[in-house]
This record gives C-alpha cells, sequence and structure tokens, in this order.
C-alpha cells in the first residue's frame, strides 16, 4: 500500500529529493560536477548526498566540462546512470562537443547497441541578477541535436518528475533548471503522479487564446492570464514541460481551441524554439487560427548586464501587447 | 630531483629491446609470445594493405592505413585480456581486429554501410572515433565505472600525435589521475598529423613527459619494437590492473603511407625521410630476431603467411557484398523509441519509396 504524503518543496528541494530518491532506488546512479560534494552544488541542488550516499555516488571533479560529460559517456557505457550538473549554462559549453558528436549520437552510431542512460543538468536561463556568462538560455543549441531529450521543468512538481523520469530513461536527457524559479514553493503529494518526458500541460484553462510557454516564462504567462481574466479576456496556458520530444498533439489541439496563439520565451527569438513552435503549428493549425501566432521572446543580444536584463525578459505587460495584436477586430 | 618527479619522468630515449637489425638489447619476451604476435603483424600487414587496396576499388571511401604501425596495434590489443576494453580511432582497425572485431564489420564506418558496424560489447572494444581524443574522457568513465563496482577491467585508450593537443587529452589524463583510474593512454607518435608535423603539436621534450603534469607516469617505447611495446604496455596494464592508476605511453613510429587515400603526403614530407623508416619496419625487425634465434621455422612462417591470406580474403569478400542499406534504419536509433515526429519522417520516407515502387 503506498502511503500518500504532502510536501511543500521549493524546486531546488524538490530536484534535492529527485535525486536523493533515484540514488536510494537504484545502486548506478551517480552525481558528479563541480562543487556537487561538501558544498552541495552553487545551488544546493545536490545537498546532503555525498552525506547520505557516500564520495563513490555523489562526488566533486576537476574543472572540465568536456572531461565531466565525456565521462559520464563512459560510465553510462558501463553500466551507471551518471547525472551531471554543468554549474551554468554557459559553462557547458566545454562540453558541448561530447555532447552533440557522442551524447546524441551513440545509440545511433551503434544501432541500438550501446545507450547512454545519463542527465545533464543545467541552471539555466536568467532573472537572477546574474553577471554575464550565468544567464544564457541555452535550450536551442541541445533541442537542434537529433538524439537528445531536452527538459524543462516550471514547477517544484514537475522538477521532481521529470527528474526522475529523466534518471530512469534509457536515453540522454538535457535537463534545464530555470534559476530563477528555484526558490518558488508548491505543494508536491507524494508519490508524484505526473505525465513522463514529452507531455505538454495545460496549466490554465482559457478559451480567447492560448500562450505556450516552458520554463522560466511559464510563471509570466499564468500572470499574464490572471492579468487578462480581470480584464474580460480569457487566456489558456500551455506548459510545453518536455521542448524534445514536442508534444504536438496537446499543443495543437490548444490553439485549435482557442485559435490565437503566443508563444512566450526567454530565449532569443531567431532560430530558437519559439520559432520552431510557430513553425509547427501553423503547418498544423493553420486553418483553425484567425490571427498569425505571435512570439514574445529575449532579444537577439548577449544577454545583458544585470541592471538592464529586466528589458529582456518577457513580461506580462509584454505579452498581454502580443495577445493584443491578435487581430480582434477581425474576428 | 625529487623521487616523486622522477617516477612520473620517461625513460631518456624510448625503450628499446630489440634494435632494427634483430639483435637483443635487453630483456625480451620468450619466443612462443614473439611467434603469437609476429603472425599477428603478418596478418596485420595484410589487412593495412588489402584495405588499401580496396579503396582503389571502390569499396571503401577512405582507409586511414597503419601500415608500419602494426607492432603498436597488435600490441595494444595483445596485452588485453577479454574483460579490457580498447578505445580505438578511426586508424587503429587493426588494433580492434587483434581484440576480436571482425575486420568486415570493423570497416562498416568506411565502407559506408553504417557508424559503427561491431558490438562494442563483443570484445569490449569502443566504437571508432573520429573527433580527436573525445574517446580518452570515455575510456576514463569506463574505467571508472570498472573501478567503483570491483571489476579487475583495464582500459586501453589509444590516439595520435595530434590527438594530444586536444583539450580532451588533457582533461581525460587529469580525471583518470584524480579518479586513479585503471586506465593506460597510448598514444602512437607517427610524427604527423595529416600534414602538420609534430613540431607544430609540441615543445614539449616527448609527448611521454605530459604526463608530468598530471601526475601520471609517462614512458616512451620505440614504437616499431613489438617486444618492447609488448613489455611496456604491458606493464602498464598489469599497473592499472593493480591499482596503481593511469600510466601514460609515447610510442614513436612513422605513418608509412599518406593520411589517407585522399592525401597527398609528397605536398608536405621527402621521400627520403619515408624510405629511412622502412629500415626500422616492425616485422622486418621482429622476424630477423626470431630467425637468428632459430625460432621461426619455414612452416610457421608459411603458416603466418596463409593465415595473412585467408584473413585478406575474409576482407574483401565481407566487403565486396553490397549489403542494401534499409532506409528505416534512419530513424530507428535515434531513441530507444522513435518520437512520434520521427515515426512522421519514416513514414514520408515509406511513402516516397512505395511511390517509386509503382512507378518502376
Amino acid at each position: 500500500m503506498t502511503t500518500v504524503a504532502h510536501h511543500k518543496l521549493s524546486l531546488a528541494q524538490a530536484l534535492n529529493r529527485a535525486l536523493r530518491d533515484a540514488m536510494a532506488e537504484d545502486p548506478t546512479v551517480v552525481m558528479f560536477g563541480e562543487d556537487v560534494g561538501a558544498l552541495g552544488g552553487v545551488f544546493r541542488i545536490t545537498d546532503g548526498l555525498t552525506a547520505e550516499f557516500g564520495e563513490d555516488r555523489c562526488f566533486d571533479t576537476p574543472l572540465a566540462e568536456s572531461g565531466i560529460v565525456g565521462m559520464a559517456v563512459g560510465m553510462a557505457m558501463n553500466g551507471m546512470r551518471p547525472v551531471v550538473e554543468m554549474q551554468f549554462d554557459a559553462f557547458a559549453y566545454p562540453a558541448f562537443e561530447q555532447i552533440v558528436s557522442h551524447v546524441a549520437k551513440m545509440r545511433n552510431r551503434t544501432r541500438g547497441r550501446v545507450a547512454l542512460p545519463m542527465v545533464i543538468r543545467v541552471p539555466y536561463a536568467g532573472g537572477i541578477g546574474g553577471v554575464e556568462h550565468h544567464c544564457d538560455s541555452s535550450e536551442a543549441y541541445y533541442a537542434h541535436t537529433p538524439g537528445l531529450q531536452v527538459v524543462a521543468p516550471a514547477t517544484p512538481a514537475d522538477g521532481y518528475a521529470l527528474l526522475r523520469a529523466a534518471i530512469a530513461d534509457p536515453d540522454p536527457v538535457i535537463f534545464l533548471e530555470p534559476k530563477k524559479l528555484y526558490w518558488s514553493k508548491e505543494e508536491i503529494e507524494f508519490p508524484v503522479r505526473a505525465p513522463g518526458i514529452g507531455t505538454a500541460v495545460v496549466r490554465r484553462a482559457g478559451t480567447d487564446a492560448t500562450l505556450i510557454a516552458y520554463g522560466p516564462t511559464v510563471p509570466v504567462a499564468l500572470e499574464a492570464a490572471e492579468v487578462a481574466a480581470q480584464e474580460g479576456r480569457s487566456l489558456q496556458v500551455v506548459d510545453l514541460r518536455s521542448i524534445v520530444p514536442f508534444d504536438d498533439e496537446t499543443v495543437c489541439a490548444a490553439v485549435r481551441s482557442t485559435g490565437r496563439a503566443v508563444v512566450v520565451a526567454e530565449s532569443s527569438g531567431f532560430a530558437g524554439v519559439s520559432a520552431e513552435i510557430v513553425a509547427r503549428v501553423t503547418e498544423r493549425c493553420f486553418a483553425a487560427l484567425a490571427a498569425p501566432i505571435r512570439r514574445v521572446t529575449g532579444f537577439d543580444i548577449p544577454y545583458p548586464p544585470p541592471k538592464l536584463e529586466h528589458f529582456q525578459l518577457p513580461g506580462v505587460d509584454r505579452v498581454l501587447d502580443a495577445v493584443d495584436d491578435l487581430q480582434w477586430e477581425e474576428s | 630531483m625529487t623521487p616523486d618527479l622522477r617516477r612520473l619522468l620517461p625513460s631518456d630515449s624510448p625503450v628499446t629491446l630489440i634494435d632494427p637489425d634483430g639483435h637483443a638489447t635487453g630483456d625480451v619476451p620468450d619466443d612462443a609470445t614473439l611467434l603469437r604476435s609476429l603472425g599477428a603483424l603478418i596478418t596485420a600487414r595484410r589487412l593495412n594493405d588489402q584495405a588499401y587496396a580496396l579503396v582503389r576499388q571502390g569499396r571503401l571511401a577512405v582507409y586511414p592505413s597503419s601500415h608500419g604501425q602494426e607492432a603498436c596495434q597488435v600490441a595494444a590489443a595483445q596485452v588485453l585480456r577479454p574483460q579490457d576494453w580498447l578505445f580505438p580511432t578511426y586508424r587503429d582497425t587493426v588494433a580492434a581486429t587483434v581484440k576480436g572485431v571482425d575486420p568486415v564489420e570493423a570497416l562498416s564506418l568506411l565502407k559506408g554501410d553504417w557508424h559503427c558496424g561491431y558490438d562494442p560489447y563483443e570484445h569490449h572494444v569502443a566504437p571508432h572515433t573520429t573527433p580527436l581524443a573525445t574517446q580518452l574522457p570515455h575510456a576514463v568513465g569506463v574505467a571508472h565505472a570498472a573501478r567503483l563496482r570491483g571489476e579487475p577491467a583495464v582500459v586501453m585508450a589509444m590516439c595520435g600525435d595530434g590527438g594530444t593537443s586536444e583539450g580532451d587529452f588533457h582533461e581525460a589524463l587529469n580525471f583518470a589521475a584524480v579518479f586513479h583510474a585503471p586506465v593506460v593512454f597510448f598514444v602512437q607518435n607517427n610524427e604527423y598529423a595529416i600534414s602538420v608535423p609534430l613540431s607544430r603539436q609540441t615543445a614539449a621534450p616527448s609527448l611521454a613527459h605530459k604526463g608530468v603534469g598530471y601526475g601520471v607516469p609517462g614512458e616512451r617505447v620505440d614504437g616499431n619494437d613489438m617486444a618492447a611495446l609488448l613489455t611496456v604496455l604491458g606493464a602498464a596494464v598489469e599497473r592499472a590492473r593493480a591499482g596503481q592508476g593511469p600510466q601514460l605511453v609515447e610510442a614513436h613510429t612513422y605513418r608509412m603511407q599518406a593520411h589517407t587515400n585522399a592525401d597527398d603526403a609528397t605536398r608536405y614530407r621527402d621521400d627520403a625521410e619515408v624510405a629511412a623508416w622502412v629500415g626500422r619496419d616492425p616485422i622486418t625487425r621482429l622476424r630477423a630476431y626470431l630467425t637468428g634465434r632459430g625460432a621461426l621455422t619455414a612452416e610457421a612462417d608459411a603458416e603466418f603467411a596463409a593465415a595473412a591470406e585467408r584473413a585478406a580474403a575474409h576482407l574483401r569478400d565481407g566487403l565486396n557484398q553490397d549489403v542494401e542499406p534499409n532506409p528505416e534504419d534512419l530513424f530507428a536509433y535515434v531513441y530507444s523509441t522513435p518520437t512520434t515526429q520521427l515515426r512522421e519522417q519514416a513514414a514520408l520516407v515509406a511513402d516516397e519509396l512505395s511511390r517509386e515502387v509503382a512507378q518502376a
């Protein structure tokens, strides 16, 4: 019999608990990276894991991201389920060759003989007043690489459920953790029942237009919908949860139900995930659309310094302005 | 010099046990061991030359030959046990075959049927790696996982002189040292990275000296001396197996042929330089040594030649078979379960094919 328990956890705490539960259940799960041992990670996501599971299960490495990811590839080849932490989004780039040339391709290169069950955790995106190289939205690089799965939780419950699913998955997962949501809390019911990787969810019902968001922009979209409701407009909010695989079915059903959509994403718009969403939804739902799909994204600029970052981040007003532009007068 | 530093430094000159004229200059492995290696060397040379010929016949896209480096290829695999892992580069096809991989499967990559044509778990041979040195951190991971589980496996991680300039070479040595991983880093210094000579890769006294900075003992060995390679690599492997950590071994050898058939070596090196290395050929040297001792009979030599011919015939037969590639494979192995999008794309290709059939 399963005992149901409720805990109010922040996203950071939920991720920590997911790691702890996965490591307790499966002795092949190992966690490593920079400062993840005694310190518990710069965001404390690995807090207490070395103390609980020992130095062989959660350990610090030399400061070399390619080496970290490359070593994880080898350990995954040899029966382990490594979870590695890239300290910040922009510090993951030295590992890019390993991720693109090996992590993503090993299963395909070997006709499925060598699987790489591994998770690359990346604290990502902005909104925390971080200095340069600490706030990149790097999802498009990964999403553009066949063989990777890319997920971005927006809530503590999803953080827990998606990380457990990612660790259990037979294929590699890029796990993007929105830094600015680390401290947001919610009541989570354990055991967590949540759809797996590749499933989007409608976070808020609405009938006039659909806001499509993922990771750090989900709370922005929800807030925008709340404000819009007060102004008499009913906005639906879809949280992608998973960028790859992409849940066309849920997203398209949502857009068809309203006929209008705005994609809200923090990363630069050009050639970004937001552009892909607009393209694929338009290809599939053109006849149901009353207006072109609009995007509210970061500008096509290097991430700004802390005192200017509020210009870069999609905010409620910008989202509502885009909603206003959805050719309402013609309907 | 502190004892700690002396422990890490390589010999002043590469270890040689049989000189180029076939005379022993040190403690040489026993005759039976060397006869086994000679047989493997003769087959290795034959496979190299057969593969090279198959390129000219259009059966392989290119072939990066290890002609002249066969002693390194054979030794790298012969010092390993079945549970040990080999991490080859694209020039190490022969080493993979000595570890047990079918040469036809090993050359699948260059034939164009698929990327990796063999099951890496069958003989513990990782897929050939083309991006330089990127396989070395994987080797450390395999070794570290084995160590965590208490398995007595050692990993032979191969790269070339050019690969030692890549960041992953340094990260792998550093990780292996820090985690005390049972890895032997085996650098075949064949003097050239395609056209760029060693002098443009490094200003270090030798590549083996690079271990010092990581606390990894380095050693240099004559890469055309089978006896020295077996001894030095064998000691490194058993040292790693005994829990004494990684080692870096640099073999001095020479790429007798161009980088691949697509390369023109006359643009960057003199014929005289190549000719000088002919006199240091690893097969000639080992055969002279064993013949001088009366250990190599005409019958045994004939059997080695026959075995090499059988291997070449097997390679020819395998590569001359046209296997129709299956377009479904394009989508089948990207993920354990194809995504909805990949299923749609596979259906698109299947539809194109069915219309082609209908038109024919």
